[in-house]
């Protein structure tokens, strides 16, 4: 990247420098495709920015953060929102001191992903005012916009992206807009902060005031864009929706919102008494059309064939000609799979030899699913294998049971394990459990990050190590095996053969590097010689 | 009115083969002349040797950073297999450019890798076919260099340039078919 003038960037990238030239105090997140590269090009630029062991842990330390007048960024992709969603919904309540932006990066179609959920809706239910940006260089603007009404509101602010936005380059002209961060210090408010019932029933009316406010501020704000064309057609969308719709559409009138919670409802209304045919156009969700039906606009939406997918210029084409015709089937490419070698390979076709039930969980070994190994019976979310694990070994004839197994990885471990196993020892299922940790030393999948595991930060540098045998033996785990599953195969198939016949609790960790992580290594060490 | 004045290129390919790293190139060069650029991939799942695409789209104006099915004016495929479900991307048109058209009557790609005569080979395909795709654009060999150098190490680039200038060769040759 040079210095000055126009970049070509990544809406993630745009985030990252625009948070760092707002004078960012502390950038938290958990990796998750596509919300990873903005904490990674943060900690580039050399900003403030952190790992954390997952989205509800980054979400509380953004907030207290703010609380000290430092701006934040706390950013995760859709289903991350569900974890912090706690801290979330009551923080519109509590107010921020320094500006407060969420990142939530959506996966309509999902590229990498394993729901399709819209989290707009997170929005109106959160009471969190939301912007769309639908370019990078909008992805930089918004977040200057994010923290000024952050921080004269008092209220952390959504900007929502999705994978369009995230990972497509467009040019960026760098233009900081704010004043710089006040001074750091921390005033007691008592009343303000802590939720109990008596103090939380007035923090929810101050929301709703807020958001008032808000509101009225968004009739008359600047970044909406209104474009006056032909009548006959009026184009109601955002974000990355409005690209394609523009190419799609290139004589229709637009109006393309940028902050969709609160909604200018009074401003929409007006352009949709100006056209003859409105039309909104958005993906997933019909949360605009929905609303707008709500406020008693005659508006047409899409047919629920294309709320599944992402849009696109060909598929906006459709609908603006009511296509309902089923769309072309296109040959399947290559699908991921497991690198050869993967030490995930040798351990979930061990499973599968040994006549296992298979909760999985997120992460490359998710790839197990598919041929060759076919070794995956389950995944729900992050942490879901001990859960779901455990409530099999619960319920099934003793003889089923036993095969059950769970499966997680490293990371997830950190992120979502450490409860279930928690829960294992306090509820042990009458046949006991197997928990796998497959440890390969990194965040794989979402491009190896770094994590409490292993010891080493976001930027880099040495720090405490969560040593995962250890906390297992701690929490009162006996049977605890680290072991390399792929240099004695046979030594590890009879472990789980003992271990299934046993009716007690086992944790076993299969520790072997990443074979992509090792060559990484191996490169930058190349590059640091020469 | 985009369809005038939008030149759509799509790289196809396998994870780990360059298909990013060539649309990164032709993305700065196109930038660097001053068009307006947009360039749209998926990260993540897809890439761990699955198939892989990237959309670099360039020309006065650009909206959506996806270029639409059927409206490609140029198709570098990095790995044979990955031509066919692609191919419906292409205009009727358009160009359709593959690691074959790098070969000798006869030759097959681990021959190529084999033949001391030329700097080609399976592992500098993105930068090679670039060499073919650049004599259908309207930018100079230098400008080429300059995009290539500057996303690629101090180290590659004396091998990328020979590799370059061998695809514009070919490249040279094939437009004249």
């Amino acid at each position: 990247m040079v210095d000055s003038g126009r970049k070509l960037l990544s809406g993630n990238e745009a985030v990252a420098l625009a948070a760092y030239d707002a004078g960012v105090g502390l950038g938290t997140a958990y990796p998750g495709t596509p919300s990873t590269e903005i904490m990674e090009n943060l900690a580039a630029l050399g900003g403030p920015a952190q790992w954390s062991p997952n989205e509800k842990v980054a979400y509380e330390v953004a907030l207290g953060a703010s609380w000290s007048g430092a701006r934040v960024l706390a950013a995760m992709k859709h289903v991350g929102v569900n974890v912090a969603a706690d801290p979330l919904f009551t923080s519109t309540y509590t107010g921020v001191i320094g500006g407060f932006i969420l990142i939530s990066a959506d996966d309509p179609g999902l590229a990498s992903s394993q729901n399709e959920q819209d989290n707009r809706r997170y929005a109106v239910a959160a009471g969190i005012p939301m912007l769309e940006p639908s370019n990078s260089q909008e992805a930089y603007d918004f977040v200057f916009e994010a923290f000024r009404i952050s921080e004269r509101w008092s209220i952390p602010v959504m900007l929502r992206m999705t994978t369009r936005v995230c990972h497509s380059m467009t040019i960026v002209e760098p233009r900081p807009n704010i004043d710089p961060p006040k001074p750091r210090h921390f005033d007691h408010d008592i009343k303000g902060r802590t939720m109990i019932p008596g103090y939380a029933r007035p923090a929810h009316r101050r929301l709703r005031a807020k958001l008032a406010e808000i509101d009225a501020w968004n009739e008359e704000s600047t970044l909406h864009k209104r474009i006056d064309g032909d009548r006959s057609l009026g184009i109601i969308t955002s974000g990355i929706c409005y690209v394609h719709a523009r190419e799609a559409a290139p004589t229709a009138s637009f109006l393309k919102l940028a902050m969709t919670y609160p909604l200018p409802i009074k401003r929409i209304r007006a352009f949709v008494e100006s056209v003859d045919r409105a039309i909104v156009i958005e993906e997933n969700d019909p949360y605009l059309v929905d609303s707008l039906r709500a406020a008693g606009m005659k508006v047409e939406g899409k047919p629920e064939m294309y709320r599944f997918n992402e849009l696109n210029v060909v598929r906006v084409r459709r609908i603006l000609a009511g296509d309902v015709s089923p769309e072309p089937t296109r040959p399947p490419g290559k699908p991921p799979q497991l690198c050869v070698g993967c030490p995930h390979r040798t351990v979930l076709s061990t499973l599968r030899r040994c006549d296992a039930i298979i909760m999985g969980d997120i992460g490359c070994y998710t790839l197990a699913v598919l041929p060759p190994v076919e070794a995956m019976d389950s995944c729900v979310c992050m942490g879901a294998s001990i859960g779901t694990g455990l409530g099999l070994r619960h319920t099934l004839p003793p003889e089923e049971a036993r095969r059950v197994v769970s499966v997680i990885g490293d990371s997830t471990f950190v992120h979502s394990g450490i409860t279930g196993l928690v829960d294992m020892v306090y509820n042990p299922p009458p046949t006991g459990h197997i928990v796998l940790i497959l440890d390969n030393g990194t965040t794989a999948m979402t491009g190896l990050q770094d994590h409490p595991g292993t010891g080493v930060t976001l930027r880099k540098k040495p720090t405490g190590r969560v040593v995962f045998e250890d906390l297992a033996r701690s929490i009162g785990i006996k049977n605890v095996h680290v072991v390399d599953p792929v240099e004695s195969v046979s030594g590890f198939k009879k472990l789980i053969e003992d271990s299934m016949a046993s009716d007690e609790l086992t944790l076993i960790i299969t520790r072997r590097p990443c074979n992509l992580a090792l060559k990484k290594q191996q490169k930058q060490a190349g590059e640091a010689r020469s | 009115m985009n369809a005038q004045t939008v030149t759509n290129v799509v790289f196809a390919g396998l994870g780990g083969q360059g298909v990013l790293k060539a649309s990164d190139i032709l993305a700065e060069v196109a930038f660097r002349r001053g068009h307006d650029v947009k360039k749209s991939e998926i990260h993540g799942m897809s890439q761990r040797g699955g198939s892989v695409t990237s959309d670099v789209r360039f020309g006065s104006e650009v909206f959506s950073p996806m270029v639409p099915e059927g409206e490609t004016d140029f198709l570098l495929v990095l790995e044979s297999t990955q031509t066919e479900p692609n191919r419906h991307l292409l205009k009727s048109d358009g160009v359709l450019i593959v690691p074959e058209d790098l070969l000798k009557e006869g030759q097959t790609l681990d021959q190529l890798d084999a033949d001391e005569s030329t700097p080609l080979n399976q592992r500098s395909l993105n930068v090679a076919l670039l060499g073919v795709l650049s004599v259908y654009l309207d930018f100079s060999e230098s400008e080429w260099l300059d995009g290539i150098f500057a996303n690629l190490p101090a180290k590659l680039h004396e091998l990328n340039a020979k590799v370059f200038a061998a695809g514009r060769a070919v490249g040279q040759r094939k437009k004249q078919v």
